[in-house]
């Protein structure tokens, strides 16, 4: 029995660790979004709490946990409060299924290796939903019920690119298991110096998926749930103090989930060159430090773009996300089954950096005779 | 009985009372949300039946669409047609309640005359051969040789609905 005394107290430690170390990250996250954002706009931002202002978000979590906490007179008691919590619960579990590292000794740095991995990630990723519409109804009030349909509506259908954006990695890798994906990016760089990651051989997908990622998050530019200039501030208008924080804190940890899992998908996930001091530890620095990279993109794309319009969204999920990671689906599914001379790793990313280029295409701005048919309403042909 | 039976059987009795009181509850409450959530939380329970039984992959493609998609546009519509608390329980088509009785009691006489027959009586499948090279390896496999046509069938079906849910929807008053 004491080897599952053991086992029991290994997996609780690991537990804890993940835990603490996701709110970290998310503690850094918020500050680093704070200073970067600053440092773009020629502003200081937060710089008084701590080294560095750090420990600035510490000090606005305690804030928010001694506020009063307010509910409205219309909301729905219970659903009120279960609301925030129903947000946060699917945004921990899902990182347990990342693999952050390669062992301790005879442990593996994760904390289950699911059958069926990702899926499970995405799974998760479809509860979310379920809090930002409680917490938009619940509140009984106009504006919050506002944020909470569009939000069902644009993550429903990020949902689909997102899955669909993982089908190709699923097809290359031959499984769903998280750490399975992670060990075929491993083995001989290409041509010497290309790892075999697959954000080369599943390039469009890779976009899609980042894509995808952040409107799922609610991030800017696809932030529609919480537009604070048509909704008030959309799903949680209603909500202050501890309730609040808890949003506050399901976004990030969300970021720092779809970090995470772009980089076990794309990146190859704690793979990276290991000198022969201290082996554990170098594969979680490279993890952090990948995770730390799409973070950074994320509070880069907030600073750079203006919001989009619903209709927009909408219409970049369907026509372009979707209709792009089919067809790179299919062209994977291709050249998985042919009998090429190439290696099969060379065609797909050739194949992939002409598909990203007609990706890209689509946020070229419009040529001079469509803005011409936009100023000029009603077209008033000579 | 081994250990892992052991923790099946706790997952089992927290899980089995969970799913009947749910789905009772799902019937019973006259609030249209709170009844949509609780079947929302009956099909955890369900999940977590099918992760007892190894099929992880039907456990989270059961989680994905029917509590992630189908029940989030359940609560959509229910948001935007603005059913507040209290449903206006009508009966909307006639003869219903004589019919469904007629139907449950069919069922339940299906259910015991099977018990009584013994078909469940007979030994089950291998489940390490059902599951031979991975769960989601197996489902696709067999999704992809023997039951294609139905795989397929269904594709079209589902293909059909939608095209039609759009035709009626744009159709021009």
């Amino acid at each position: 029995m004491t080897g599952t005394v053991w086992d029991i107290f290994i997996l609780l430690v690991k537990v804890v660790g993940v835990f603490a170390a996701l709110m970290v990250t998310v503690l850094l996250t918020i500050w680093l979004e704070r200073r970067i954002v600053a440092f773009m706009q020629t502003r200081v931002g937060p710089n008084r709490v701590g080294p560095f202002g750090v420990l600035q978000t510490l000090a606005d979590g305690i804030k928010l946990f001694f506020k009063e906490d307010v509910r409205p007179s219309n909301a729905d008691k219970l659903l009120y409060g279960v609301a925030p919590v129903i947000m946060m619960i699917p945004a921990f579990l899902a990182f347990s299924v990342i693999p952050f590292g390669f062992a301790f000794g005879s442990e593996r740095a994760q904390l289950a290796d699911l059958n069926v991995g990702l899926l499970f990630v995405l799974a998760m990723g479809s509860l979310q939903v379920y809090g930002i519409v409680l917490a938009g109804w619940a509140s009984g009030s106009n504006y919050p019920l506002l944020g909470a349909v569009r939000s069902s509506a644009q993550m429903i259908s990020y949902e689909i690119a997102q899955g669909l954006s993982l089908v190709g990695v699923f097809m290359t890798a031959g499984t769903l298991s998280a750490a399975g994906i992670v060990a075929a990016q491993q083995g001989d760089p290409l041509l010497g110096f290309i790892p075999r990651w697959y954000v080369i051989f599943q390039f469009p997908l890779f976009l899609v998926f980042l894509l995808s990622g952040i409107a799922e998050t609610n991030r800017a530019p696809f932030d529609l749930p919480e537009a604070e200039s048509e909704l008030v501030g959309g799903y949680h208008t209603e909500y202050s103090g501890v309730k609040f924080a808890l949003f506050f804190l399901a976004e990030y940890l969300n970021i720092v989930t779809v970090s995470a899992v772009a980089t076990t998908a794309f990146l190859g996930g704690p793979d990276g060159p290991a000198p022969d001091f201290l082996p554990w530890l170098w594969p979680i620095l490279w993890f952090a430090a990948k995770v730390f990279f799409f973070i950074f993109i994320f509070i880069w794309l907030r600073a750079t773009l203006p919001r989009l319009r619903f209709d927009r969204l909408m219409d970049f999920g369907w026509k372009v996300l979707i209709p792009v990671a089919l067809a790179w689906v299919a062209v994977t599914a291709v050249v998985l089954v042919v009998d090429v001379n190439l290696p099969r790793p060379v065609l797909l990313g050739a194949i992939g950096v002409l598909l990203a280029l007609l990706l890209l295409s689509f946020l070229l701005p419009s040529s001079d005779k469509e803005k011409a048919d936009r100023t000029a309403p009603g077209g008033s042909t000579p | 009985m081994t250990s892992s039976e052991q923790a099946e059987l706790i997952v089992f009795i927290i899980l089995a009372p969970l799913a009947v009181v749910t789905a009772l509850g799902m019937v019973l409450t006259r609030n249209a949300v709170y009844s949509a959530l609780l079947l929302v939380v009956n099909f955890f329970c369900l999940a977590g039946f099918y992760v007892l039984l190894e099929a992880q992959f039907v456990a989270a493609v059961q989680v994905i669409v029917y509590a992630g998609a189908i029940m989030v546009l359940f609560l959509f519509v229910l948001m935007l047609l603005g059913i507040g608390n209290e449903v206006v329980v009508k009966e909307q088509m006639r003869g219903q309640r004589p019919a469904a009785v007629l139907l449950a009691l069919g069922l339940l006489v299906a259910i015991v005359g099977a018990l009584a027959a013994g078909v469940f009586d007979a030994e089950p499948a291998s489940l390490a051969a059902a599951n031979e090279g991975g769960n989601v390896e197996a489902i696709g496999r067999i999704l992809f040789t023997r039951y294609t046509f139905a795989f397929e069938t269904a594709g079209i079906l589902l293909v059909v609905a939608a095209v039609g849910a759009l035709v009626l929807g744009k159709r021009q008053p």
